[in-house]
């Protein structure tokens, strides 16, 4: 990979994509991060309850990312081949799991103003 | 958390103003633009000709930038091993021309007819006369199909006969010979020329992906796949050649040395090859033919090829770290035609692409160019639906991992085939658009 910079991984991104879904994607994921942030700020305390329903909705984010990835890749599990292909498997499910986590914590404590503990 | 005293606007505003900081990081075009007058002819708008324009649109000011090329099409040919093995449509690999070309550069869709190098003018093929100050001959290679004696391309998709490198329509009809020969089985032919060919990993990678498929489907066991290697040789990278051979072992592919294809009889099903004995007669189920390959007539007539090398192929005699012309310092050659030893690969033009840039441009202002090319080839060689082996390497057939430590050339791995699969040709239009 020749020039492997910022600016070169937002134009293969852009690609990917499409610029318009990219950006958007983009701009969903600022606006997830910065809710979350919000809640968390305004609530002053981490919900318990809430964050126990986000938790048991982490193995379902972790799989429907894996899942997602080898459906478009034509690839299947049997195609793991070596450490750095199970680090990639891993940071997948991982970036599904905590991504469903943020989205469904942010998204209870945005529909349900103060449940009580 | 008591600390943090922040109101909701106030909140909002933070969050904007950190969006805005990320925004201003983002790296702009850090070269300054050239003002020049010169006028710049780039001849073919593949993947040379159209990223060079984009580069050169961006870096001059003032520029007369012309591009000539007769396709309307663009083809993004690294795709077209997907699309023969049933992977991806036919339109995966297409899109127009136009699509990809900056405003303020001129496109002549017509081929160039002459060149004369001394008078510098490119002459095209309904007779307009184009004089230039600096020359790129981008203009691809030409398949030589009728140098195989007996085939033409209306066969391909019929009676067991593939032919991928003819383009998408070819590659898709490819699929449909080689997805009936994985379902009823026999003998399989897999060629390569001798010549000098774009991709040299393509003949594997068709031959690697039918053989799984037919795995897949349970058929393997009808069918006896056979590579006719050009020579002694599996691939031209001898390291890469010993894991070639160990991978066939492993999948059960014979390999036939020194078998170039010369003739076929449809009818028969029998293909004819020159072997070092003499021509030896092949009975086969599917053949896959990949015919020989040369720089197109323009080039070969108009004084530009080496006159001591490659002389049935006509390479564009340049030299081999600037790519600059050996005796017209006033061209460059670019992507397939270029006449080195290695590198007709889309990676290579991307590598190749900045080293004409700056040649171009330390002519123009009479500065030394300080990039040069080192025969950077990249092969993503898949192995099996799924997987592929990441081979990178040099003029000195040194391996040269992008990744190394953490992506290991040799192995065949996931993540190299989601490279192929997700990133390659996105990076590829990145580099068309001069971005990559």
């Amino acid at each position: 990979m020749k020039d492997l910079t910022f600016g070169t991984l937002l134009a293969v991104f852009e690609e990917i994509f499409g610029p318009g879904l990219f950006w958007a994607m983009v701009i969903a994921a600022v606006l997830v991060t910065v809710a979350y942030l919000y809640v968390m700020i305004r609530d002053r305390s981490v919900s318990w309850r809430k964050f126990l329903l986000a938790q048991l909705s982490m193995p379902l984010g972790a799989i429907a990312a894996v899942w997602f990835v080898l459906a478009v890749t034509s690839s299947k599990l049997s195609d793991l081949g070596g450490p750095v292909d199970v680090i990639v498997f891993l940071g997948i499910a991982v970036a599904g799991a905590v991504g469903t986590a943020i989205l469904v914590y942010t998204a209870q404590s945005l529909l349900r103003r103060s449940s009580v503990e | 958390m008591t600390k943090l005293k922040t109101n909701r606007r106030q909140f909002f505003g933070l969050a904007a103003g950190g969006a805005a900081a990320m925004a201003v990081t983002v790296p702009k075009a850090a070269l300054s633009q050239v003002a020049t007058k010169a006028r710049i002819v780039i001849i073919g708008a593949g993947a040379g000709g159209t990223a060079l324009a984009n580069r050169l649109a961006i870096r001059l000011s003032g520029a007369q930038i012309t591009l000539l090329d007769q396709r309307a099409e663009h083809i993004y040919q690294p795709g077209l091993s997907l699309v023969a093995a049933g992977l991806k449509p036919a339109g995966y690999v297409t899109s127009k021309t136009t699509d990809w070309l900056p405003d303020g550069v001129t496109l002549i869709a017509e081929a160039a007819a002459a060149i004369d190098p001394e008078v510098k003018t490119v002459t095209t093929a309904s007779g307009q006369s184009l004089p230039y100050d600096f020359l790129v001959v981008a203009p691809g290679l030409v398949l030589d199909h009728d140098a195989i004696e007996g085939f033409s391309l209306d066969m391909v998709g019929k009676n067991g006969i593939g032919a991928l490198y003819a383009g998408p329509q070819y590659a898709a009809a490819t699929w449909a010979a080689a997805k009936a020969y994985t379902e009823t089985g026999g003998v399989g032919l897999f060629t390569r020329p001798a010549t000098e060919m774009k991709c040299a990993g393509a003949p594997l990678k068709h031959t690697f992906l039918i053989e799984d498929i037919a795995r897949s489907a349970g058929t393997r066991g009808k069918l006896d796949i056979q590579y006719m290697a050009n020579n002694d040789a599996l691939f031209g990278v001898p390291i890469v050649s010993e894991k070639v051979r160990m991978l066939f072992g492993d999948r059960g592919i014979a390999p036939q040395y020194s078998h170039v294809l010369r003739a076929i009889d449809a009818g028969a099903k029998t293909a004819i090859f020159d072997t070092p004995t003499g021509p030896v007669t092949r009975d086969y189920d599917y053949i896959h033919v990949i015919p020989p390959q040369r720089a197109p007539e323009v080039i070969r007539q108009s004084g530009l090829s080496w006159a001591d090398k490659w002389t049935d192929q006509g390479w564009v005699e340049c030299d081999k770290a600037s790519l600059r012309h050996l005796r017209y310092p006033d061209i460059w050659a670019l992507g397939d035609v270029a006449g080195v030893p290695k590198g007709k690969t889309a990676a290579s033009v991307k590598w190749q692409v900045p080293v004409v840039e700056d040649g171009l441009i330390a002519a123009m202002t009479g500065t030394e160019p300080v990039l040069t090319y080192n025969g950077y080839t990249s092969c993503p060689m898949i192995t099996r639906v799924g997987r592929a082996m990441l081979v990178e390497f040099d003029y000195n057939n040194n391996l040269t991992p992008s990744f190394p430590g953490i992506i290991a050339p040799l192995e065949e791995l996931w993540i190299s085939w989601l490279m192929k699969e997700v990133a390659l040709k996105p990076t590829y239009n990145a580099m068309l658009r001069g971005r990559a």
